[in-house]
């Protein structure tokens, strides 16, 4: 089976930084699976993962070199990300790769159109259309049961947790292909985050995922591959297993027995 | 020694608050016993013609509000456009510093400044004058609080925005103010506040008029503009009438001021 995304070489130089962040990374996204990056904080796990929405080009002046490959909805062949530069493609791929950030970001808006919002961003029109997506992406969320009495309230009335299943609902909303979490639990209680991590192995059914995370054993837990990054570059990648039980390269065993980082 | 310290400074600061709060009071306990007395019906029914206030109390809120009008949207986009679209140049910077200034500019200047522009050309006082003087007052005021409350939100809210695949516009208008709207509402009913409370941008530009008019292109009439010519009359009706317009300014002023704290009070809730 091909990869969903294929990232390739990938350097990134941030803008007015003189060393790259990120040095000729290659990272496989493989279809229904989840993949993990772990490393210590300034290792580049989260510029990676920006990378691979391109949502960095909020901000003017960073620098890719290299190739991020994304499937095409056929299956057959791939379209390179970092060749996109009109707007309306940078917003057609962030629908087909979305993302979860560290903090819950709920919009200022009622529940319902929280999710409502980047379907009708998309297109869709219909009334019972939209309705019936936001009470399948809420249900997907396992949230629909908590909320479903009290959809026209404000978002941010919810709580930590019911925020980030909220987040992760709007996302599903838009059917992406790929759906990128960076640290989406750091800010979660232990029960929250037992939730969010219940659903990624859900999601994975659907979706192809990469999470980034600080927590070893999370990655240990959820995701079928792993990446160990340090100082920008990719040490070591391997199945999960493999990682954490018999590592090839010395820094990772270091890294994941807690030696350093 | 230290609680020694400790008491001196309670007692410093207590007595630097009691002593602002005792001038406080006996302005408003003066303003209340002499402006409550003057207080009848006919203050709102008569024109300043006929010893009452309906046409300057009318005037003035009519050129408050249209220089609110066009102010809002301009203040607006113009505080967007800083936080938002302008980035970290030079120019921002700039613009920001010089909205600071204007924001401290005597009233007096603006006042005299709108007189050589449009006063003096056009050769009389008119109401659009003094909408331009409460205009160019107000702007910077909006500019900076709008600026401020974007600056605000979150960036992960933005990204998030972007994330789901909303443009850059989406993500301002639907996302960004709305989350800073109790603010951005806040910061235009104080410059509202304000600038309703102005005599000096008014007094050179639309004079004020003892008779009933809503032609901006005339000579208008100000409540402040009237307190101020009243309060120097000889006839002691005409003062008592002064002292009415004072309360009816201040009750009003106080009124928009506690509305735009419930307001900001309401978004921290």
């Amino acid at each position: 089976m091909k990869n969903m995304m294929e990232v390739q070489a990938l350097t990134f130089t941030y803008n007015g930084a003189t060393e790259p962040s990120l040095k000729r990374i290659n990272l496989p996204i493989e279809k229904n699976k989840v993949t993990a990056l772990i490393g210590p904080s300034g290792c580049g796990k989260s510029t990676l993962l920006r990378g691979m929405n391109r949502i960095h080009d909020l901000y003017p002046g960073h620098r890719y070199d290299g190739t991020i490959n994304l499937l095409n909805s056929d299956g057959e062949a791939y379209t390179d990300i970092l060749t996109i530069k009109k707007e309306a493609e940078l917003i057609r791929l962030r629908q087909r790769v979305g993302m979860i950030f560290q903090k819950p970001t709920p919009f200022p808006m009622t529940i319902f159109e929280n999710i409502a919002y980047g379907l009708k961003l998309s297109g869709v029109k219909k009334r019972t259309q939209i309705e019936e997506v936001v009470e399948q992406s809420l249900r997907d969320a396992a949230l629909w049961g908590e909320v479903k009495d009290r959809l026209s309230l404000d978002a941010r009335s919810l709580s930590g947790g019911q925020q980030q299943r909220l987040c992760i609902a709007r996302a599903i909303a838009l059917k992406p292909e790929v759906i990128l979490f960076d640290e989406p639990t750091s800010a979660l209680d232990p029960i929250s985050t037992l939730a969010i991590e219940e659903m990624i192995s859900v999601l994975r059914e659907q979706y192809s995922i990469c999470i980034v995370t600080h927590n070893m054993q999370q990655a240990a837990r959820i995701s079928d591959f792993t990446g160990f990054m340090y100082l920008g570059e990719m040490v070591e990648f391997d199945k999960t297993e493999t990682i954490f039980m018999k590592p090839s390269v010395k820094q990772t065993e270091d890294y994941i027995s807690g030696r350093f980082g | 020694m230290r609680l020694i310290l400790n008491r001196l400074f309670l007692i410093f600061s207590s007595a630097a608050a009691l002593v602002g709060l005792f001038f406080l009071a006996w302005i408003l306990f003066t303003l209340c016993s002499k402006g409550l007395a003057g207080l009848s019906l006919s203050v709102f029914t008569n024109d300043l013609i006929d010893g009452g206030l309906r046409n300057v109390i009318v005037g003035q809120l009519m050129m408050s509000g249209i220089a609110t009008f066009i102010g809002i949207p301009v203040g607006i986009l113009a505080g967007i456009y800083l936080q938002e679209y302008g980035g970290n140049t030079k120019t921002t910077e700039f613009m920001r510093d010089l909205s600071d200034v204007m924001m401290s500019a005597p009233s007096i200047v603006i006042g005299t400044f709108v007189y050589a522009i449009v006063v003096v050309p056009t050769g009389h006082t008119s109401g659009w004058a003094g909408v331009l003087a409460l205009f160019i007052l107000m702007v910077p005021i909006i500019v900076r609080t709008t600026d401020d409350m974007l600056k605000l939100v979150p960036t992960e809210l933005r990204e998030a925005g972007i994330a789901i695949g909303a443009s850059k516009y989406h993500v301002t208008m639907n996302i960004v103010v709305r989350y800073a709207k109790a603010g951005i509402l806040t910061g235009i009913l104080l410059a509202f506040a304000r600038v309703v409370g102005e005599t000096a941008p008014l007094l050179y530009t639309s004079g004020s008029s003892q008779f009933w008019t809503t032609d901006l292109g005339d000579t208008f009439p100000s409540l402040t503009v009237s307190i101020y010519n009243l309060a120097t009359m000889p006839d002691n009706e005409m003062v008592q009438l002064g002292w009415t317009g004072a309360f009816l300014l201040t009750a009003m002023v106080l009124m928009i001021n506690l509305l735009g704290r419930y307001a900001s009070n309401k978004k921290r809730r």
